[in-house]
């Protein structure tokens, strides 16, 4: 497979999300850009073609036939844990495995999947930083997870049986933003809750970083897996008291009840095994990125915090 | 939707209105707490504190979430066990280099008051202080506030990568390879080091860091052991369970003096690859600790003198 030239296009899956729109108005001051993403897109720049297509059912050679590609950026893993499991499942692995067939079928040189430092799953005996052989662990207790672990290992073999694909996996560790993601929500509350006598350390990154990260990951001759994560990792209380929240600490049995509850009257929009995210370290070693992908975090602590709050309409 | 808007503002106003309050019990608490233990540790304590938040203002915030402010009432603690209650003699402090440096120790005593001892001796009789990070069992993160408590005390959880981790950034990192056969070993036992493993050499050889052979004296008398229910210890998921009648009597180790003796230290240049290499490495250490261990012992005028 040749390395693609600048002129060619680039396909972002997901491309409507928060995080997709940025990358996207990133992208397309550099080379045309194809956005596939089943979710209208109203204010797209007018030189990115849209799809508005299905991944699983519809037929992609649409976009793909004829045209020079240089690389496939899927960022379509969808967490969103209120949807069926079955629904989700289908739409995560069994989507991103036909994508698959399309990248071989165009010999497409270059795949980049925006996986998450979750994927590791949070654990007492994790080691403090964890670097990108560390097992994916995440699925054990998360049933939610199973899917990112799924789609990350599927990426995984790809990576290792077809050498003429550049495969590139990142693994954020908690992105901040104006995106809708669990992070970003939990730190958008008032008044968190926490878990009484716990108080992790973790790590954020800038949403604008981790589209740095994806724009790095496209260039030729980069390919593996790489953790991604901003600023120096900061206690949890720390990250409230700066963000001027209050906190309510819950014992852990009590919050977890009140979670299960919450979760059925959809008040809360997370499920209460993800409470261990707040109870212990789940953080990662990025230097294989700042050394071999040249990454480094532009945004600081306060910045990167900050940014929870931003309007949110964009 | 309503109600719950409402019911997080009765909890912000009620968050309001207690916080100030307990936030102030709780200083007012803490102030007649260092009053005390500034009057019982003298005043270069708080200068030790100082010289500790320097350095780890020099060297950045810490990763692990260790905190001098709270390590400092860890500290408290085992500073009266240290002086008062163990007497403890220390011994060739001075080895101790002033980057990173594995602390390789003899274990034993049930309890581990042989690490706190080792820790507190560096904190209150080293020059310049350190704070020593120890590895504590996997298990212990499940646990709230002693979590919280150990992980800002400066204690990691042990897993080769976080010792790696520590060495590295010019830490000194106490290891016990004898590990739970040390604790656990019975009276008769005393003073003999059990199988020791090698993992310490690796991360030495990976590091590049130096070796302190270090000899604690004392503690395998603080508990008399008659051994180790092993069967019962299988059936309740334990490590061990030591037959110690002290546990009867309140469970107070037995006032012994502690020797707390530091060797030079000891570089080693092997391949990391090189088993039958690190196998030897690991048999000079322990001999150099049993050694230190003998002429220690011989020293000693008795028990708890």
């Amino acid at each position: 497979m040749t390395q693609g030239s600048e002129s060619d296009a680039i396909v972002v899956t997901g491309a409507c999300g928060r995080l997709g729109k940025r990358l996207v108005r990133q992208l397309h001051r550099e080379g045309p850009v194809i956005a596939l993403d089943r979710r209208p897109f109203p204010d797209k720049p007018k030189d990115v073609e849209h799809y508005p297509v299905n991944l699983l059912k519809s037929n992609l050679s649409e976009a793909f036939k004829g045209r020079a590609i240089r690389a496939l950026v899927h960022l379509g893993v969808a967490h969103n844990p209120r949807d069926k499991s079955e629904h989700n499942h289908m739409w995560n692995v069994a989507g991103f495995l036909k994508l698959l067939e399309w990248v071989q079928r165009y010999q497409i040189p270059k795949l980049v999947l925006l996986s998450s430092a979750n994927a590791y799953g949070p654990r007492a005996d994790n080691a403090q930083f964890l670097s990108e052989d560390a097992p994916l662990l995440a699925s054990g207790a998360f049933s939610e997870m199973r899917d990112l672990v799924e789609v990350d290992i599927t990426a995984q073999s790809f990576l290792w049986k077809h050498a003429d694909t550049e495969t590139v996996i990142l693994r954020p560790s908690h992105i901040l933003g104006t995106v809708r993601n669990a992070p970003s929500n939990y730190l958008r509350l008032k008044v968190a809750p926490t878990v009484l006598g716990f108080d992790p350390m973790m790590q954020v990154v800038h949403q604008d970083d981790v589209v740095q990260a994806l724009r790095m990951a496209v260039r030729p001759g980069m390919r593996g897996i790489f953790n991604i994560s901003g600023p120096p990792p900061l206690r949890l209380s720390k990250a409230l008291k700066l963000l001027g929240r209050s906190k309510v600490a819950v014992p852990y049995s009590a919050a977890k009840l009140a979670m299960d509850g919450f979760w059925r009257m959809r008040i809360a929009s997370f499920p209460a095994p993800e409470l261990d995210y707040i109870r212990f370290v789940c953080m990662v070693d990025d230097s294989k990125a700042r050394n071999t992908l040249g990454y480094f975090p532009e945004h600081g602590l306060l910045a990167t915090l900050r940014a929870v709050d931003d309007e949110r309409w964009d | 939707m309503n109600g719950s808007k409402s019911a997080l503002r009765i909890a912000e106003r009620a968050l309001q209105k207690l916080l100030p309050l307990t936030e102030k019990a709780a200083s007012a608490t803490r102030h007649a707490f260092d009053g005390v233990t500034e009057k019982a540790l003298g005043d270069d304590f708080q200068e030790r504190v100082q010289a500790l938040k320097d350095r780890y203002a020099r060297l950045g915030d810490d990763p692990f979430g260790m905190d001098p402010d709270v390590a400092k009432y860890g500290a408290m603690v085992t500073a009266f066990l240290h002086r008062l209650y163990f007497r403890s003699e220390v011994l060739g402090i001075e080895h101790v280099p002033a980057g990173g440096a594995l602390l390789v120790s003899n274990h034993s005593g049930q309890l581990p008051w042989d690490g706190a001892m080792i820790c507190t001796a560096l904190f209150l009789d080293s020059d310049p202080p350190r704070l020593v990070r120890s590895m504590i069992e996997k298990w212990v993160p499940t646990l709230p506030f002693i979590s919280t408590f150990f992980y800002r005390a400066g204690q990691v959880v042990g897993v080769p990568a976080n010792a790696r981790h520590l060495l590295q950034r010019g830490e000194l990192v106490l290891v016990f390879p004898e590990g739970v056969r040390g604790i656990s070993k019975p009276f008769t036992r005393r003073y003999q080091l059990e199988r020791f493993g090698r993992g310490f050499m690796r991360l030495a050889l990976e590091t590049g860091v130096p070796i302190v052979p270090v000899a604690v004296i004392g503690a395998e008398e603080q508990y008399i052991s008659f051994g180790n229910l092993e069967p019962v210890a299988r059936a309740l998921n334990l490590p061990v369970l030591p037959v110690v009648p002290q546990v009867l009597l309140g469970g107070l180790p037995l006032p012994t003096k502690y020797h707390i003796r530091f060797g030079e230290p000891m570089r080693f240049h092997n391949a990391i690859t090189d088993d039958d290499g690190i196998e030897e490495n690991v048999f000079l250490i322990k001999r150099t600790i049993q050694s230190m261990l003998d002429e220690g012992l011989k020293s000693r005028k008795g028990i708890f003198r």
